[in-house]
């Protein structure tokens, strides 16, 4: 066999393993769309669940997934920013920044149901907000700190260091470059960063378990300290608590949870295309 | 009148001493070249002088550097030093904004609101203005690389200097857009005192009304370019500047 034969083979290999990589997230999405393609119509979405959740629709627990995630975006996304904008522009190479960085990767390495339990104990509990939104969301926001601020990070670093060289050689302090030159070179990096881990915390069922999600709520919630049915947990309560509940509900649930997430990612990736062809560096 | 005066500076990088024991006088309204292989310090010193070198993790430097008699490292806020002795960086480094607000950008930093007139006095000073006045607001990318130093050393005049430090600005430009640049700085003289760190030497000789000659971190010989190039009072001159070493 010569050289040419064996790369045809490695080539065919390496497409072939990749293959049946991807074959998982493919099937799941087939099967998703097929059988909850038919439960989507307009009173499955916009109308309250009936029945103990058999009949009527999920109009709450989407409600409740987009609270929850614009509540964690709230929090998180500005912490996030700021933390990665000193890590990056102002800590000094010493002892305290290495054990911040350490602390960070090991926060995103954290089990998302011990952040549920953390989330309880913290906010449910002893900061006495109850099961309630704000709870949710600040359980959700610590957990998608980490991505949030690694991401941020990488995109403030992909800013040139001449950059920022030129800004202060005209003067300019270290905030005045920071807000002037590197973040507006860095926004689209940041932007998909947070969506894609917005979009994780989304579908998220642990961390919520205690902290926010109601078993059977069938109404709006009403202020942040309300209780709010939650998709994730919704699909988890329809496939293990409540008998007889109709399959064509269940996979319904899923494609529209899925579909939340899909969306998010989708305008993250074509965000980030956009911005990127209007960078000139 | 002596507009910097360097005192028995030393500059660090960690355990190395990049620039050893200097001593020397800059008068007003000079060009001073420094010239000397690579590794020789010039660049060190001049990023010295507006302690943009601080940027650089590591760096210490002892010594004094008086900038009209006032000491650069104590008695001047830096970021107000940096405004008063301007940089030209060896490539063009312009920011991803329009030629405009390229200009505009340090006035802007100090607190200027109305910048058109400053933009357009740099620009004419940097001998740019003709060459982009109609396009003032398209990105600074677009130019070419002779036309984007020129905005850079408008940049570094809107700012109002008195000192302009140039860290090898030709290095990556063809002949005509170097001769443009060093006929830009013949012009700035009046109101500037220069400084031209300087790969080449013939540059040296061309465009500095006085020229170091640096080598390993030492200051070796310094004078009137026509005498340096002429008469070098050391070997080690006389060798480097006739292609000898380096």
């Amino acid at each position: 066999m010569d050289a040419r034969q064996k790369e045809k083979i490695a080539a065919l290999a390496l497409l072939l393993i990749t293959l049946f990589v991807v074959t998982p997230v493919v099937l799941i999405f087939i099967l998703v769309l097929v059988r909850g393609l038919p439960a989507l119509t307009p009173e499955f979405l916009l109308a309250m669940p009936r029945d103990g959740m058999r009949a009527g629709g999920i109009w709450p627990a989407i409600v409740g997934t987009i609270y929850l995630t614009l509540g964690t975006a709230l929090f998180s996304i500005p912490l996030g920013i700021l933390a990665a904008i000193y890590l990056n522009e102002y800590a000094q190479r010493n002892w305290l920044t290495r054990v911040i960085e350490l602390a960070i990767i090991n926060l995103a390495g954290v089990p998302s149901i011990v952040y549920g339990l953390f989330g309880l104990g913290l906010f449910v509990t002893f900061l006495n907000m109850g099961a309630s939104i704000l709870a949710g969301s600040l359980t959700l926001a610590i957990m998608t700190l980490p991505v949030i601020i690694t991401a941020t990070r990488e995109a403030l670093g992909a800013v040139p260091r001449s950059f920022r060289e030129v800004s202060f050689s005209l003067g300019a302090s270290r905030w005045q470059t920071v807000r002037h030159v590197v973040l507006p070179n860095s926004i689209p990096g940041i932007i998909t960063g947070a969506i894609l881990g917005l979009s994780r915390a989304a579908g998220e069922t642990a961390p919520i378990l205690f902290t926010v999600a109601a078993f059977y709520l069938p109404r709006l919630p009403k202020s942040v300290y309300d209780q709010a049915m939650v998709l994730p947990y919704h699909i988890y309560v329809l496939s293990t608590q409540v008998p007889n509940v109709s399959v064509k509900i269940q996979y319904g649930t899923v494609l529209v949870l899925v579909g939340m997430v899909f969306i998010m990612n989708i305008l993250a990736s074509w965000l980030r295309a956009r911005l990127r062809k209007r960078k000139t560096w | 009148m002596v507009k910097i005066e360097v005192k028995a500076l030393n500059i660090w990088y960690d355990k190395h001493l990049a620039v050893k024991n200097l001593n020397l006088e800059i008068e007003a309204n000079e060009i001073l070249g420094i010239i000397g292989p690579s590794n020789s310090g010039k660049t060190s010193f001049l990023k010295t002088l507006n302690r943009l070198n601080e940027l650089y993790p590591g760096t210490r430097t002892t010594g004094e550097v008086l900038l009209d008699q006032d000491n650069i490292f104590t008695a001047i806020d830096k970021h107000l030093l940096r405004k008063r002795v301007g940089i030209v960086f060896a490539l063009p480094l312009p920011l991803p904004l329009s030629i405009f607000d390229n200009v505009a950008y340090g006035p802007r930093l100090h607190g200027v609101r109305k910048v058109d007139e400053i933009v357009e006095k740099a620009l004419r000073a940097a001998a740019i203005w003709d060459e982009v006045k109609d396009r003032l607001h398209t990105n600074a990318f677009k130019l070419s690389g002779g036309q984007q130093q020129r905005l850079c050393i408008a940049r570094t005049l809107a700012v109002e200097p008195e000192v302009i430090l140039y860290d090898e600005p030709c290095s990556g430009l063809d002949p005509i857009s170097t001769l443009k640049i060093e006929e830009a700085m013949q012009e700035l003289k009046n109101n500037y005192t220069q400084i031209l760190v300087t790969n080449n030497v013939k540059q040296a000789a061309r465009a500095s009304d006085r020229t170091a000659f640096f080598l390993m971190g030492e200051l070796i010989e310094i004078g009137p370019t026509g005498e340096l190039f002429t008469v070098p009072r050391d070997k080690r001159t006389e060798d480097y500047i006739t292609g000898r070493f380096g």
